[in-house]
């Protein structure tokens, strides 16, 4: 039976843990489901590190924070030592504390990973920047002005992270977001029962205190020409994969059937939970499918829950190919989400409003390209779910706008820019990191890639 | 009390980065329910093209609505719009000095503009709004440029003078017969065609109006653009609230369009899509009417 397993097996590595809100409570609020470790609590858990002398976890983290030398700074209860080790190599630690797919970066190669559980390095993190923000933060040092000028184009992960970098090397960094808000998939994307919003404004805050400028309400490639933009002495597009992709199936333009970018950003980005206090509306259902099995599905389903509504996940694959983090799948599991995996759907019901997905069972059979076992659907399984409203996961791909608007920029196949190992794009001083160079991936992936980027254009600066 | 305290909330300070306020230079009541806007928002001025459209956010509780740029002056851009809910309603009641907290654009793709010989421009009632900027540029194109601009009865016609002037003929109709010719743009439009070679057309109004319009050059063959107005969230082309169905493909109006073929679309789509939040906008209205009533001489400042 490949059908929906239980989880009881993969319970052990990124688990939910203690620290969570009990479901039955948090499905009736956007209040954070974890509340992190205490003070005792993180001492504790940092004690166990064997501070070893060939760090694994270290190459396990793509912005190489020197993760032994924190923990230890936290074991020995020196909180902003601790702080001012992390912010060495990550300027967002209480973001990536709570939403790194730690059970495949640091702590999925913890040397204690082996034999008992690998270190909760990401609560750690997390610890010790809720602390530092709580007590008020010390900004890392600047270098004196360079006089160069630096565009960051895009407020996500990626554009903070390179403007932090190139703003404490001394250039002049003036960050441009389309959007009324900074952060990118942080302020749009994920939900702040995950991410509450003022921990991501609050780090943002650092970011700009370093005195990076930050124009919103400004799309570059419209508001800004590329001839302005090229004008910088350096460029960094940081633009996101936010394309939302669309399975082309019948019905899909039927009223209620959202992509799940438009139905977390009207929620997390436009407050539509607060509606009518907030102007912007999101549909309320009672019985929603939501169709991907990713990071962005689990909390599409997870945000349709607190609305009041019986959720059915639909995935192709069988769970343990879900590629969302597993805490997320055990948290949205804990909140009643029905999962139905190794199911198709094929068609969206309805008139001019949906009522219902038709789907078809599918079985798993041979290895494709991704490694993944492929799915086949399986004949005369179809049956129909009844739903008032469908959320679409499936991927989405990187902004087309700007990139297709700027001469002589070299793209791949499925959109994204094509960069080297340190960001370089096919224009010289034009560089690129984060989603839209990678496809949809991490949050701490798009930051590796900035921090690359980001010393490549340092040294393009400096004449090296 | 004065009336405009509570949902007036722009002085607040943005909780991350610059404070970034869009200042109202004039408001003026054209018609009713139709205001005209010149904003300050000197990114989206000195990039405009016609055919594009901004997006404004009244205030830290707003919705983002997407209202086409009419006109430029300097760093101001012109607005005109209908009050047909909560937020119309509430834009309509800043004055000039007043702010608006998030202004972005220019938005979508610009009109397609060349010289094509002889171009058919037609705005209905508030779509008016959009056309003087395509009329310009036409004509700055070396086209001769013909506008008809139809509206339910003479007090809902607007730009008239202004768009006399950058059009080498301007035809008028109305509904009810005050002002004009007594009937639709379309019927204009198809006398016209019978009588001489047109190469491209415009159309621009209601979803219905455009549907309709579209349908009498068809036969002719024209390529005809149309301007559409799906529910926005973003406008930058990563929500797909907006998405609409031209020659049987998904596209989005805000990123791929707002204009596209008219003889492509799907309008009945479009208008399904329109009426998605009915129920919830109604609530919204009657919420904020409420208040207004509550805090009494709610209107009334546009001179
Ligand atoms: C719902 C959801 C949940 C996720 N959960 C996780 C998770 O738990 N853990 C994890 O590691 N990753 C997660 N991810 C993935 C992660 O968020 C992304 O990989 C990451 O945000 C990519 O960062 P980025 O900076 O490249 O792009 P983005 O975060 O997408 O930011 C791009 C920014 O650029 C702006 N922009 C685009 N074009 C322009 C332009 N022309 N001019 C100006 N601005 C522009 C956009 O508005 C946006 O703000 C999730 C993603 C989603 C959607
Ligand atoms: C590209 C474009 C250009 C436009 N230009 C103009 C213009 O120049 N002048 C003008 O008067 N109107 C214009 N509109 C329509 C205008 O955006 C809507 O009238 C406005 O959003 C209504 O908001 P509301 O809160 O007042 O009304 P609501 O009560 O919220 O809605 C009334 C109707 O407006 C539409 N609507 C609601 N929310 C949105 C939204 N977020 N995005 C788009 N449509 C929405 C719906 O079809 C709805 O039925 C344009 C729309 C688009 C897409
Ligand atoms: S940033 Fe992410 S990957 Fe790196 S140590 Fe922290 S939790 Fe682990
Ligand atoms: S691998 Fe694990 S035990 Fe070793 S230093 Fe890193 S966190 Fe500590
Ligand atoms: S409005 Fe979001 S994609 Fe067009």
């Amino acid at each position: 039976m490949s059908g929906s397993r239980s989880t009881g097996a993969g319970a052990a590595k990124g688990a939910a843990t203690m620290s969570d809100r009990p479901a039955d409570v948090r499905i009736h609020d956007f209040k954070e489901v974890d509340s992190g470790l205490s003070a005792a609590e993180a001492i504790a858990e940092a004690e166990r590190c064997l501070q070893c002398k060939k760090p694994f976890c270290i190459k396990g983290c793509p912005v190489c924070i020197d993760i032994p030398a924190f923990i230890r700074e936290v074991a020995d209860g020196n909180f902003p030592a601790a702080a001012r080790a992390l912010k060495e190599q990550n300027m967002l630690p209480a973001i990536c504390g709570r939403v790194c797919p730690q059970e495949t970066q640091c702590e999925g190669v913890c040397i204690l990973g082996n034999k008992e559980t690998a270190i909760r390095i990401g609560a750690i993190e997390r610890f010790v920047a809720d602390r530092e923000r709580e007590n008020g933060a010390e900004l890392p040092e600047v270098a004196r002005p360079t006089g160069k000028r630096v565009a960051v184009v895009g407020s996500g992960p990626a554009g903070l992270t390179a403007a932090a970098e190139l703003a404490r090397a001394g250039h002049a960094v003036t960050i441009f977001e389309s959007l009324h808000e900074a952060g990118g998939v942080l302020a749009y994307g994920i939900p702040a029962f995950r991410l509450p919003k003022d921990v991501v404004n609050a780090e943002i805050d650092q970011v700009l205190a370093l005195g990076v400028r930050l124009k919103k309400n400004h799309l570059v490639g419209r508001s800004v020409s590329v001839d302005e933009l090229l004008g910088y002495d350096a460029v960094f597009l940081g633009t996101g994969a936010g394309l939302p992709a669309f399975m082309c199936i019948p019905g899909e333009n039927l009223n209620g059937v959202y992509s799940a970018n438009e139905f977390l950003t009207r929620v997390n980005l436009m407050r539509a939970d607060a509606f009518p206090e907030s102007d912007t509306p999101v549909l309320h259902a009672t019985r929603v499918a939501v169709i991907g099995g990713g990071n962005v599905a689990m909390d599409a389903a997870r945000v349709a829950r607190r609305q009041g509504a019986k959720v059915s996940l639909i995935y192709r694959r069988g769970e343990e190919e879900m590629p969302a983090r597993r805490a997320e799948v055990l948290h949205a599991k804990e909140e009643g989400i029905e999962f139905l995996t190794c199911t198709n759907p094929i068609r969206i019901l309805g008139e001019q409003h949906v009522t219902g997905v038709e789907c078809v069972k599918m079985s798993l059979c041979g290895i494709d390209a991704s490694g993944r076992r492929s799915p086949e659907p399986i004949e005369g399984s179809e049956f129909t779910l009844d739903v008032d409203m469908v959320v679409q996961a499936i991927g989405t791909s990187p902004n087309p706008l700007l990139v297709s608007l700027i001469p002589g920029l070299e793209r791949a196949r499925k959109g994204n820019v094509v960069v080297d190992e340190n960001g370089r794009t096919s224009i010289p001083h034009v560089y690129a990191g984060g989603d839209i160079a990678t496809g949809a991936a991490t949050v701490i992936e798009a930051m590796g890639s900035a921090k690359r980027a980001a010393a490549a254009i340092n040294a393009m600066l400096k004449g090296e | 009390m004065k009336c405009s305290d509570a949902p007036r909330r722009y002085d607040r300070p943005a909780p991350s980065g610059v404070k970034q306020l869009y200042k109202v230079e004039s408001a003026t009541r054209l018609a009713d329910r139709v205001y005209e806007y010149w904003i300050c928002a000197p990114q989206v001025a000195q990039h405009a093209r016609a055919g594009q459209f901004l997006i404004v956010r009244l205030h830290d509780a707003g919705e983002r609505i997407p209202l086409t740029i009419s006109a430029v002056r300097g760093d101001a851009v012109r607005v005109i719009f209908m009050t047909v809910g909560k937020t119309t309603e509430e834009l309509a009641t800043l004055r000039a000095g007043d702010r608006i907290k998030d202004v972005v654009g220019p938005l979508g793709k610009p009109s397609d503009i060349e010289n094509y010989g002889t171009c058919c421009v037609i705005g209905g009632g508030v779509g008016i709004a959009s056309t003087p900027l395509i009329a310009k540029e036409l004509k700055n194109a070396g086209n001769y440029v013909i506008g008809i601009i139809g509206a339910r009865s003479a007090d809902l016609l607007m730009l008239e003078d202004e768009l006399r002037e950058v059009c080498d003929e301007l035809h008028i109709t109305t509904d009810d017969g005050s002002k004009g010719v007594h009937g639709f743009a379309a019927d204009v439009l198809k006398k016209l065609l019978a009588e001489r070679t047109i190469d491209r057309v415009w159309i621009i109004g209601p979803a219905i109006m455009m549907k309709v319009t579209a349908g009498v050059t068809a036969p002719y063959g024209v390529k005809t653009y149309v301007s559409l107005n799906p529910i926005m969230v973003d406008g930058t082309g990563m929500c797909g609230s907006c998405r609409v169905t031209v020659g049987g493909e998904t596209k989005f109006a805000c990123v791929d369009g707002p204009e596209f073929d008219a003889h492509q679309v799907d309008f009945n789509e479009l208008m399904q899509r329109q009426r998605i939040y009915t129920g919830q906008e109604k609530v919204s209205l009657e919420r904020f009417a409420e208040h207004r009533c509550r805090c009494s001489e709610g209107g009334g400042h546009h001179e």
